[in-house]
């Protein structure tokens, strides 16, 4: 009980007339990491449940992590795999860190992918921990609320959707934005309309376009080009996508991409517990999904000379680019999605609809899925107030009276 | 059909008038406080475009333009060159529907009338409508096309403005910090929904 005879040591410090009674949030959340809050409800109607914000999220910060090593790994393998072809690598302190830990380049060693792939996604996470988590703790201090696990997963998320050469000072720059204009000024976790890491990731890709998209930001070699699978397809076509990989390289993530989102396996590992926890709606899963299949679908049935695009299947859709990464993880933030189960459905289908819209007609912006989630996000609140309508006139017309409240 | 249907497309989303162009964001940010209201005020202003832009269309196409009273036979008459005008007539057009639309509103949808209030009227100088007139002259569409460009750009406000009454009633209970209240988190909140918009930019139709 060492911990918990430190915390309660401490516990006086941080109260009302206190030492520290500012960083009240601050102690709250290191109390709460280690051990559920004593405090109980008081009055007559409770739920009994050990689950709270604070288990929400970390259980969803886990099921992150089959999709961060495997990115982990994925992004070295690749950026091994090119040196190996003669680019030269980016040198610096990961050479040094690389050559302590593993030796050297190569990528039949899982052991130095994994490293080299580390020495650029832990940094970025990092920088991404320590800028959302200041302003996070700064917010709740100044508001006089709890610290919310939220930027957990924000951070975590943002992390995971960006390349992995990317500068970090872009990364402190788009997480504070995601977390600041996206999420903060709202009122914090639960009242931001958007979800924050996209927010930061759009700002990103609009203000600094050179560094998160194109062909030469995916592998980290000194100027190596690879072209990530939906790129490939929407300039040269299927038949040139499928001859480069096969459906298996990228379902199990052998191809270029963000970080996290390589392999459409991992993610699915990750997308099982939050389904079998029920910490992620299946039906916004389900809705983003039947979307994208039956608007690949009619863009197949459609056809195209001109635009390869409308030639890929739905299969392939799943598995390249963001596309299962945002489905099981940005689609399904809690606050940011319908509320209506029936909404769920719908904001879903939304998304899937759109994405596989922007990817085929959009020549601007070969990924979809982040603006897709984007735009929905924006619809959530306006099909939640016309399903609440309608099941309000349904109980009407049934009952014949409003609900009354039961105080 | 193909280009009507694109035409129609592209005014709703990619060339959204309230989250592409920022026009018309007087009413857009003062009446979007309630679902209700905003949605009314769409139709409003739905109706107003399909009816004014095409009219205005034949007003330019008809009096106005250069050359365009030739069909009067008054010999010089393809010389003349009213275009100087075209301002001044399409308010004028404007305001005379926007009087007959709150004429009939008044006597058969008085709900409706009472909670758009003033705005109503000021639908006259909402700068989408003119702004939708004018795109209009300067694209050079002919009668159908600025018929489904009217409707087309109406049904584009009138989703902005509905889904940012959406997104304002969610934030009604929102801790806002102090200097934000009120106008100042709607402009940021405008902004991060023409963030959203931004998908559209870029397509081509």
């Amino acid at each position: 009980m060492g911990i918990r005879q430190t915390l309660d040591n401490l516990e006086p410090h941080f109260h009302k007339g206190g030492k520290y009674e500012k960083y009240y949030p601050l102690f709250e959340a290191v109390d709460t990491i280690f051990y559920s809050p004593p405090s109980v409800a008081k009055t007559t109607a409770h739920v009994r449940d050990g689950i709270d914000l604070k288990r929400i999220m970390i259980t969803v910060w886990l099921c992150t992590f089959p999709a961060m090593f495997f990115g982990m790994w994925s992004a070295g393998w690749q950026a091994n795999l090119a040196i190996a072809d003669g680019y030269a690598s980016m040198g610096g302190w990961r050479e040094a860190i690389l050559m302590t830990l593993a030796g050297g380049h190569d990528a039949s060693s899982w052991w130095s992918n994994l490293v080299l792939g580390a020495t650029y996604f832990l940094p970025i996470y990092l920088v991404n921990f320590a800028v959302g988590g200041f302003w996070e703790v700064l917010f709740a201090i100044k508001r006089g609320h709890e610290v919310n696990e939220g930027f957990f997963v924000t951070s975590v998320l943002f992390a995971l959707i960006l390349p992995a050469t990317i500068p970090l000072w872009q990364v402190a720059l788009g997480i504070t934005f995601g977390v600041v204009i996206g999420k903060e000024i709202f009122g914090g976790t639960g009242k931001n309309f958007l979800n924050p890491a996209l927010t930061g990731r759009a700002f990103l890709y609009f203000a600094y376009p050179a560094q998160i998209s194109g062909d030469a930001v995916w592998v980290a070699a000194d100027g190596f080009t690879g072209a990530t699978a939906l790129s490939i397809a929407f300039q040269d076509g299927m038949a040139a996508l499928s001859s480069q990989y096969s459906w298996w390289d990228a379902f199990i993530g052998f191809i270029p991409g963000s970080v996290g989102e390589v392999s459409t396996l991992a993610i699915l590992i990750g997308a099982a517990v939050l389904l079998w926890t029920k910490i992620a709606s299946w039906r916004i899963m389900l809705g983003v999904f039947l979307g994208m299949v039956a608007t690949s679908a009619l863009f197949n049935l459609i056809g195209s000379d001109t635009n390869p695009m409308f030639a890929m299947p739905w299969y392939w859709h799943l598995v390249v680019g963001g596309f299962a990464f945002g489905m099981v993880f940005m689609a399904t933030d809690p606050v940011s999605a319908s509320m209506t189960n029936q909404g769920r459905l719908l904001f879903g289908a939304l998304i899937g609809v759109m994405t596989v819209l922007i990817r085929v007609v959009n020549p601007a912006f070969p990924e979809g899925i982040m603006l897709a989630i984007l735009f929905a996000n924006l619809f959530a609140p306006l099909i939640d107030h016309f399903f609440v309508q309608a099941n309000i006139k349904r109980r009407l017309k049934r009952t014949g009276a409003t609900a009354e409240e039961t105080a | 059909m193909e280009h009507y249907l694109s035409l129609f497309v592209a005014s709703v989303f990619v060339e959204n008038l309230a989250l592409a162009f920022f026009l018309g964001m007087c009413t857009f940010l003062a009446v979007s406080k309630k679902v209700s209201a905003a949605f009314g005020l769409g139709i409003a202003v739905i109706v107003v475009l399909t009816i004014s832009v095409p009219v205005n269309n034949v007003i330019y196409n008809g009096l106005l333009a250069e050359g365009a009273l030739a069909w009067t036979g008054i010999s010089g008459a393809e010389n003349i060159d009213l275009s100087f005008l075209g301002l001044l007539s399409y308010i004028g057009v404007i305001a005379a529907l926007v009087q007959i639309l709150e004429m009939f509103l008044d006597k058969y949808v008085p709900a409706l009338y009472n909670a758009l209030g003033v705005f109503l009227p000021l639908i006259t100088v909402n700068c989408a409508i003119l702004g939708g007139v004018l795109f209009m002259v300067e694209r050079n569409y002919n009668f159908g096309e600025s018929v489904v460009y009217g409707l087309g750009s109406g049904v584009g406000w009138a989703l902005a403005i509905t889904a940012l009454a959406g997104i304002r009633e969610k934030l009604k209970y929102s801790d806002v910090p102090g200097g934000l209240q009120g106008l100042g988190i709607t402009f940021i909140t405008v902004g991060l929904m023409s963030l959203g918009f931004m998908s559209f930019s870029g397509i081509s139709l």
